[in-house]
C-alpha cells in the first residue's frame, strides 16, 4: 500500500479533504467511493454507541443503546501534500448521529439517488436542507446507463430548490465519479465567501 | 470492538471521552520517528496506533479501523499519544474546509483524475 509519507518528511505539511457521499440503501454509495478510492473501500464497524463522540463508561443504561455501525471509506491521494477523502453515511436516520461526526470538517456532500426509488434518498436530502451546514449536490446513479425520469421530475418529486446541483453520474466509472465530484465543490466554492 | 472485547472502552482511554484537537475522521495523524524503546511501554492499543503510523500520515479513520479500536477511543488515544509527542496531530493548512485554495486544489486534482 502507499502512503504520502515521502511529503511528510520533506516537510510538506499533507492536508486532507473530505466529500461525503450520502443516499439511502443500495444507491451506490460504495461503488462511488470504490471507483476513484486507491485503497480498497474500508468498510468496517467504527462506531460503538450511538453518540459518535461518546466512549461512555458501560452504565447499565448505556449498555442497552450500545449499538455498532460500519464505517465506509476510501483515498485519493491528488498531490504528494494533498489527500481526498470519500466517507459513505451509514442509511437509516437512526444513525444520524453519526452523520453529524462525518460531515464535520466536509467540503461538500453528494447525495446520490436511485430513481427506482427516489425516497430512499429523502431523508439524506432533508438532511442536508435542514440540519447540516455542508454544502450538497443530488446525482442520479444511472444504473442501466440511461436515465429513465427527465432530471426536471426528479427534482420536482425531490423538491429541490433550484439552486442545488442535478446532475447525472455513472457510480461504476471513475471519471463520471471524479466530475461529479468537482461539480460538488464547485457548488461550494459558489456557496461559501472567498476567504470561509 | 476494540482489539480485546473484554475490555471496555471505559478503561482502555481512563475515563476520559472529550479530546482537545478537532479530531475529524479524516484528520492526519503522522510520526516524524519511531521510537522503538517508547514504543514498549504504551498500552497495546496505544502501541498498536503508534506502528501503524509509521507508514505515513494517516487518517484518525484509517487508524481506526485498521487497528480495529472504535472512533471514540481512537481519538482519545491519538490525544494521547499527541501530547506526549509520539505523533503529530496534522492541523492541515487550512483553516476552513471551504477555504477556496483548498477547494481549488481538490477540483484541480480531481479534474486530472478524469
Ligand atoms: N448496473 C449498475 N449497478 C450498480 C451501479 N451502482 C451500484 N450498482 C450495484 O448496486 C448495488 C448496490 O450498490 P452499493 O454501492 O453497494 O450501494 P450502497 O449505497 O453502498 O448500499 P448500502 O451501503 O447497502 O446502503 C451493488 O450490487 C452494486 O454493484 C451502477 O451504476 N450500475
Ligand atoms: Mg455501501
Amino acid at each position: 500500500m502507499a502512503f504520502p509519507s515521502s511529503a511528510d518528511r520533506q516537510g510538506l505539511t499533507v492536508t486532507s479533504a473530505k466529500i461525503v457521499v450520502a443516499g439511502g440503501f443500495g444507491v451506490g454509495k460504495s461503488t462511488l467511493v470504490a471507483s476513484v478510492s486507491e485503497i480498497p473501500p474500508v468498510n468496517t464497524e467504527a462506531w460503538m454507541t450511538q453518540a459518535g463522540e461518546s466512549v461512555d463508561p458501560l452504565s447499565d443504561s448505556s449498555a442497552k443503546t450500545t449499538t455498532t455501525v460500519a464505517m465506509d471509506f476510501g483515498r485519493v491521494t491528488l498531490a504528494p501534500d494533498l489527500l481526498l477523502y470519500l466517507f459513505g453515511t451509514p442509511g437509516q436516520p437512526r444513525f444520524w448521529p453519526m452523520w453529524d461526526d462525518l460531515c464535520r470538517g466536509a467540503s461538500g456532500a453528494v447525495v446520490l439517488v436511485d430513481t427506482r426509488q427516489l425516497d430512499a434518498s429523502f431523508p439524506a436530502v432533508n438532511y442536508f436542507e435542514n440540519d447540516s451546514d455542508v454544502p450538497f449536490i443530488v446525482a442520479v446513479n444511472l444504473f442501466d446507463g440511461k436515465l429513465t425520469h427527465s432530471l426536471e421530475k426528479v427534482r420536482d418529486a425531490l423538491c429541490l430548490d433550484e439552486r442545488i446541483p442535478l446532475v447525472t453520474v455513472d457510480a461504476r466509472d471513475r471519471r463520471s465519479t471524479a466530475k461529479t465530484l468537482v461539480t460538488c465543490l464547485t457548488h461550494t466554492m459558489k456557496t461559501t465567501p472567498t476567504r470561509a | 470492538m476494540s482489539g480485546n472485547p473484554w475490555v471496555r472502552p471505559y478503561v482502555l482511554t481512563g475515563g476520559r471521552t472529550q479530546t482537545k484537537h478537532q479530531l475529524y475522521v479524516h484528520t492526519l495523524v503522522s510520526a516524524s520517528h519511531f521510537d522503538a524503546r517508547a514504543a514498549t511501554k504504551l498500552t497495546p492499543e496505544s502501541r498498536r496506533l503508534y506502528d501503524r503510523v509509521r507508514l505515513g500520515p494517516q487518517s484518525v479513520a484509517e487508524l481506526s479501523a485498521h487497528c480495529g479500536i472504535s472512533l471514540g477511543v481512537t481519538r482519545v488515544l491519538l490525544e494521547d499519544l499527541a501530547s506526549t509527542d509520539h505523533l503529530q496531530i496534522n492541523d492541515g493548512a487550512y483553516d476552513s474546509p471551504f477555504d477556496h485554495r483548498l477547494l481549488k486544489r481538490v477540483i484541480d486534482g480531481l479534474s486530472e483524475l478524469g
